[in-house]
């Protein structure tokens, strides 16, 4: 598979410090980690901080403006409004990690068994976790409440069922996940037992993802525990931050500020349970979309290297950028592809050879851009130009043929519709027109039935006929160039002879310009007329395809081909040759 | 020559299918073919040919429904858990994927010590183990410390190997081990995987769907096509001379690193098509 | 599609069929004081049985459970034990309200959040990072508190809009829509942040995708690429506004208190209050059927947008 966006290289520090230290240098992730620490505390410490007993009324202190001793004021019976506030806070937090631990406790034994053993417990779980997620939680609180009991406590132990499958859920595709990567099958081929397959493989992955949906929970079990008591299903009589809201909602005529102290400790709470969530989930998926601008900076204008106008392609000087242009992966590289010839790019993962590949179609991924030099093709400059003017290039004039032939299909419109839609864009042809052009493409590209491929989804054909698919809709337009992504690179070898073949009849028929990229020596010996090595971003050795395998220039060229395993002779061979036994 | 190491009769591997009262896929139909210790035997063929589920099968990640699996004598076809953890010692696995084969929130030392402890090996001897393992491998003994992530490819396959050489096995099963590594480096993995062979005595049934790789490390190869095992010999015949019409497409479809010579087999792949389209004609008339 | 769609449709009857059972064996099997309850202490043995015997509540529970469900095929929900009034017509009103501030909420939401999430997603840059913010608000803001919020100041203070009631659609098109406007707006907050945030997700998801390279490649117009782009990103997306239909509906309970419209959710309070058994009982059934419509509204919707989820 081809790298598309190159990877920084590796860093000294181990994965778990990684993730902690990611959160910790993360401003907002510290500041609301504080949040939450200050919260915490102060409701630990509400003996010590409250001006007063939170149960203590006075007739004096009916609705008490703001002062030195009722710093929030008072209530409608005369309590002190930041002594309830306080307590209440104890009353929120320990009905939310009650919840949260009854989820967990169901939850997470549920899904490591369903994901690590799937079959009947997983469907019986699965379709139980579906049953708990029909109602609407209050409904079912209310419903329940007349068969268990007013207690808060109780309430707050079945939302917490309720909630399981959200952690029974993410649990279970987590571990189904990476129940199929190798390193289990390497763990069973060690005789690993399941138990300790799941308590030091498996945990160790469900870990992060589970503590941040833990945060989530606790913050949804905070607000709907206050929700319960503002309709009243509460104990009147304690402190909470749900009660004072309903005592502010039964006086919101006299006193309507009541509603803010306690809401805002809510808002509060649950916001910085949901920004340490989000912290985390950003360290976790380190190199994750994030806000970023995506800029298709455009280079600076042609001139600084001469277009010569003879060639079909040209590129010169060209410089490919990612991370805000200071990680430089293309130094300079210059190309010329003529009608009508197949340009070999070779090179190994990370050479930057699809990097140029891209950048003549200005398709480089998030982040990366041309930071310098010039792109021309039939001597009209590519680069800098308007998103219009490019729009007519690509599909029309150049065609790209990619790596992964399944992956490149849109999987939810039918074939024929994906490869009509271009020849109508670019040709202003009409549907029954458009439809008439591809049939007669997919049949030339070697398709048995193309009518049937016509209406066929991508999923219901094989890859070898995918690839062919890509090429019609390549050529499609009758462009002069084709870029060609290791168009063989995922096919079986006996595929991959007859994609060649295909490619190179169209190009002999068509008289198309080629830029073949690919690591494969034997593709390049097979349909490339020139050669170009390319190695850590330049391109060290150039010349027609027979001078490269016979005489090559270049040190690499020769370990590159040195390293070939085609023409040394077979183990066996060896071993007869040297009348060396077989160990 | 010794006996048998691996003895595979008549295997037949069926994965149950999705709905109900679905005929089960048939992977593998009834295979046969046997590993002498110390010797590479390959496994050829291409997407959908069964030989990954054969390695697999070997090495119990796959169901056997038919057929015997025999490794020094024992049937090992339906071995239990218990059984197969006292099979990991002589049997063991290395991956094509070297970036899901190894835990990435796991150490190297962590990785490989994993199988040493399961064997009751104690901690002091392990860490000597394990360093020996690295210096075996020719990775650099700070390895131990680092995560698998920090490693290039061909890097984490040695340490992928180094697992599968922990205990000292007699069988490898070697599934396209070197077939996500850039060519330069599969030549030194494979070279690697040529001397630890004649150092330790080890075997290795090789998967892989290149040609030229299988014949770079087999001593006998065997040819796999849609669930059969089509052809088998020495290295150096079923890869320069196949008999099986398959197999001779297979050859003539990989190309050669050489323009001209690569002319002239490509001029052979359509001559042999076209004769191969020819008798499959008559035998259908 | 056939198959898919019978497979939704089973899946949908087994939870019509099972969540209403449950509740009901749950709560009846628990009401055998419940004369007692509603007579209060001072009532005698004689009287208690008596009330007993009236609600029914002394048979064997399977007797009750045949008996309802035998009512049911007939449209008879039975009576409140408090008013007496037949249910059915009592929630038949109650939720044309609670749909109407429920679906109003969740389409204006819906079209609000991919609006906002596609804009983010293919913008990036200050809209993004607001809708980063307003993720985090709208999750971590109570509803109910949102709610108490525009009372207290868009309607007492200010008088903009009435505080309490309900007003009909024919009665008074301009009053209903005022009516409804608050409650509106207090349960959209966290759903278009919720369903914003999945729909920038996964459009950005698609966007990373490699046919979206090829498609561009091709040279197509940005809209029908972004059309491509929508189609692919809208299953996940539609499968959060079906979760976040039913969150609406809990989040309705606290809004039809606070604006004192007379809906499903006050019915259910109310009757929690009192223990009204068979009130609750004929909420939850009501709601678990609208819910299993929705979802199955919403499979059918995924079912046509991706090839692959009918077929498999």
């Amino acid at each position: 598979m081809s790298q598309l966006v190159p990877i920084p290289a590796p860093t000294a520090v181990p994965a778990r410090r990684g993730v902690i230290s990611k959160v910790v240098h993360d401003p907002l992730g510290v500041i609301s980690l504080v949040a939450l620490l200050l919260i915490v505390l102060a409701t630990v410490l509400a003996a010590v901080l409250a001006p007063q007993d939170p149960a203590r009324s006075s007739l004096d202190d009916i609705f008490a403006p703001i002062s030195a001793a009722h710093p929030l004021g008072g209530d409608s019976a005369g309590r002190d409004l930041l002594s309830r506030l306080l307590y209440g806070a104890q009353v929120s937090l320990l009905g939310a990690t009650i919840a949260l631990l009854a989820s967990l406790v169901i939850g997470l034994p549920a899904g490591l068994i369903a994901g690590y053993y799937g079959r009947t417990f997983d469907s019986v779980s699965s379709w139980a976790s579906n049953l708990l997620q029909a109602l609407p939680a209050i409904i079912v609180l209310l419903a329940l409440r007349t068969v268990f009991g007013p207690s808060i406590w109780t309430s707050m132990v079945i939302f917490g069922v309720i909630l399981a499958p959200g952690a029974y859920r993410l649990v279970r595709a987590t571990v189904s996940g990476v129940r199929n990567e190798l390193y289990i099958d390497a763990a069973l081929v060690s005789g690993l037992s399941d138990t300790r397959i799941i308590a030091r493989h498996m945990l160790r992955v469900v870990r992060g993802p589970l503590i941040m949906h833990s945060a989530m929970v606790l913050a949804i079990c905070i607000n709907i525990q206050a929700g319960l008591e503002f309709l009243g299903f509460g104990d009147p009589q304690t402190a909470s931050w749900g009660s004072m809201l309903n005592e502010g909602f039964l006086n919101i005529f006299q006193a309507p500020q009541m509603l803010f102290w306690p809401g805002l400790a809510l808002f509060l709470t649950s916001a910085a349970l949901a920004l340490v969530a989000s912290s985390l989930r950003d360290a976790l998926q380190a190199g994750a979309a994030k806000p970023v601008r995506r800029r298709s900076v455009k280079a600076p204008p042609a001139g600084n290297g001469a277009v010569p106008s003879d060639a079909l392609l040209s590129v010169r000087d060209l410089r490919v950028a990612y991370s805000g242009g200071s990680v430089e992966v293309v130094h300079g590289v210059s190309l010329d592809v003529a009608h009508g010839e197949v340009v070999g790019l070779v090179g190994e993962s990370g050479s930057g050879k699809t990097q140029v590949a891209l950048s003549v179609l200005d398709l480089l991924p998030t982040g990366g851009q041309v930071t310098s030099g010039a792109i021309a093709l039939a001597g009209e400059p590519l680069l800098g130009r308007s998103a219009s003017f490019l729009r007519t290039v690509r599909g029309h004039r150049i065609g790209y043929i990619p790596q992964e032939p399944l992956s490149n299909l849109d999987p939810s419109f039918r074939i024929g519709n994906q490869l009509s839609e271009v020849v109508r864009v670019h040709l202003g042809l009409s549907r029954a027109a458009a439809r008439d052009r591809v049939l007669d493409l997919l049949a030339r590209v070697g398709i048995p039935d193309p009518a049937r491929t016509y209406r066929a989804f991508p999923h219901e054909i094989s890859g070898g006929m995918a690839q062919r698919v890509l090429i019609a809709g390549a050529v499609s337009c009758d462009p002069e160039l084709l870029i060609a992504d290791e168009p063989t690179t995922a096919l079986d070898v006996t595929v991959q002879a007859d994609i060649l073949d295909l490619l190179r009849d169209l190009q002999q028929e068509k008289g198309l310009g080629v830029l073949f990229v690919t690591h494969d020596f034997g593709v390049v010996a097979d349909i490339c007329d020139r050669v170009l090595v390319m190695r850590q971003g330049e391109i060290v050795e150039d010349g027609p395809a027979e001078a490269i395998f016979d005489t090559p220039q270049h040190d690499y060229t020769r370990s590159l081909l040195g390293s070939m395993l085609d023409g040394r002779p077979a183990r066996l061979a060896r071993v007869k040759a040297t009348g060396d036994g077989r160990a | 020559m010794p006996e048998s190491l691996l003895e595979v009769r008549d295997l037949i591997v069926e994965y149950p299918s999705k709905g109900f009262r679905a005929q089960p896929f048939r992977a593998l139909h009834g295979v046969s073919i046997n590993v002498k210790a110390g010797e590479t035997v390959g496994l050829v063929g291409e997407s959908g040919s069964g030989k990954t589920t054969l390695g697999r099968a070997i090495l119990g990640l796959a169901p056997v429904t038919g057929g015997s699996i025999r490794f020094e004598d024992r049937e090992i076809g339906h071995a239990s858990r218990r059984e197969r953890r006292g099979l990991a010692r002589e049997l063991q696995v290395v991956f094509q994927d070297p970036y899901t084969s190894l835990n990435p929130s796991m150490t190297v030392g962590d990785i490989l010590t994993e199988p040493l402890w399961i064997t009751g090996v104690k901690r002091q001897a392990a860490k000597a183990q394990v360093r020996e393992l690295l210096d075996k491998v020719q990775l650099p003994k700070d390895a131990v410390d680092r995560y698998a992530r920090e490693f290039s490819g061909g890097q984490r396959q040695r340490v992928a190997i180094a697992r599968a050489l922990a205990l000292r096995p007699k069988l490898v099963v070697c599934d396209e081990p070197v077939s996500a590594l850039d060519l330069s480096t599969q030549a030194t993995v494979l070279d690697l995987l040529i001397e630890l062979q004649e150092s330790l005595g080890v075997a290795y049934l090789f998967v892989s769907h290149d040609l030229g790789v299988v014949r770079y490390i087999s001593h006998r190869v065997a040819v796999m096509y849609r669930g059969e095992l089509v052809e088998d010999g020495d290295g150096d015949v079923v890869t320069s001379r196949p008999e099986h019409p398959y197999t001779q497409r297979l050859l003539l479809a990989a190309p050669i690193p050489d323009p001209i010579r690569q002319e002239a087999n490509r001029a052979n792949r359509h001559r042999l098509l076209a004769q191969q389209a020819e008798q499959d004609e008559q035998a259908g008339l | 599609m056939l198959a898919f769609l019978t497979k939704r449709i089973g899946a949908g009857l087994s939870v019509l069929l099972v969540v209403p059972s449950l509740t009901f064996l749950l709560m009846f099997g628990n009401a055998a004081n419940a004369a007692r309850q509603i007579l209060g202490e001072s009532a005698t043995p004689e009287q208690v049985a008596a009330k007993s015997a009236e609600l029914g509540v002394n048979r064997p529970l399977y007797v009750q459970f045949v008996d309802y469900v035998g009512q049911l095929f007939v449209g008879d929900l039975g009576r409140s034990w408090f008013t007496a009034e037949p249910i059915g017509s009592l929630l038949a009103s109650r939720a044309t309200v609670t749909l109407t501030v429920v679906i109003g909420s969740i389409l204006v939401s819906t079209l609000l959040a991919f609006a906002l999430g596609i804009a983010a997603a293919l913008r990036r840059g200050a809209l993004d990072i607001a809708l980063q913010v307003l993720a985090i608000v709208g999750f971590a803001v109570p509803g109910f508190w949102l709610a108490l919020l525009l009372v207290s100041n868009l309607a007492l203070q200010l008088r903009l809009f009435p505080a309490t009631g309900f007003v009909a659609f024919t009665a008074s098109p301009g009053q209903w829509l005022a009516s409804i406007t608050l409650p509106i707006v207090a349960l959209m907050v966290g759903a278009v942040a919720g369903v914003a945030q999945q729909v920038r997700g996964s459009v950005i998801d698609v966007l990373e995708q490699d046919y979206v390279r090829t498609l561009r490649a091709r040279g197509l117009p940005s809209w029908r690429v972004v059309a491509h782009v929508l189609r692919n990103a809208s299953a996940p997306a539609l499968t959060v506004v079906a979760l976040t239909f039913i969150g609406t509906l809990s989040g309705a309970v606290f809004v039809e208190r606070i604006f004192a419209l007379p809906g499903l959710g006050l019915a259910a309070t109310n009757a929690a209050v009192n223990g009204d058994v068979p009130v609750i009982m004929g909420v939850v059934l009501v709601m678990t059927t609208i819910v299993v419509l929705v979802n199955l509204v919403v499979d059918l919707a995924i079912g046509l947008l991706n090839p692959k989820v009918r077929l498999s």
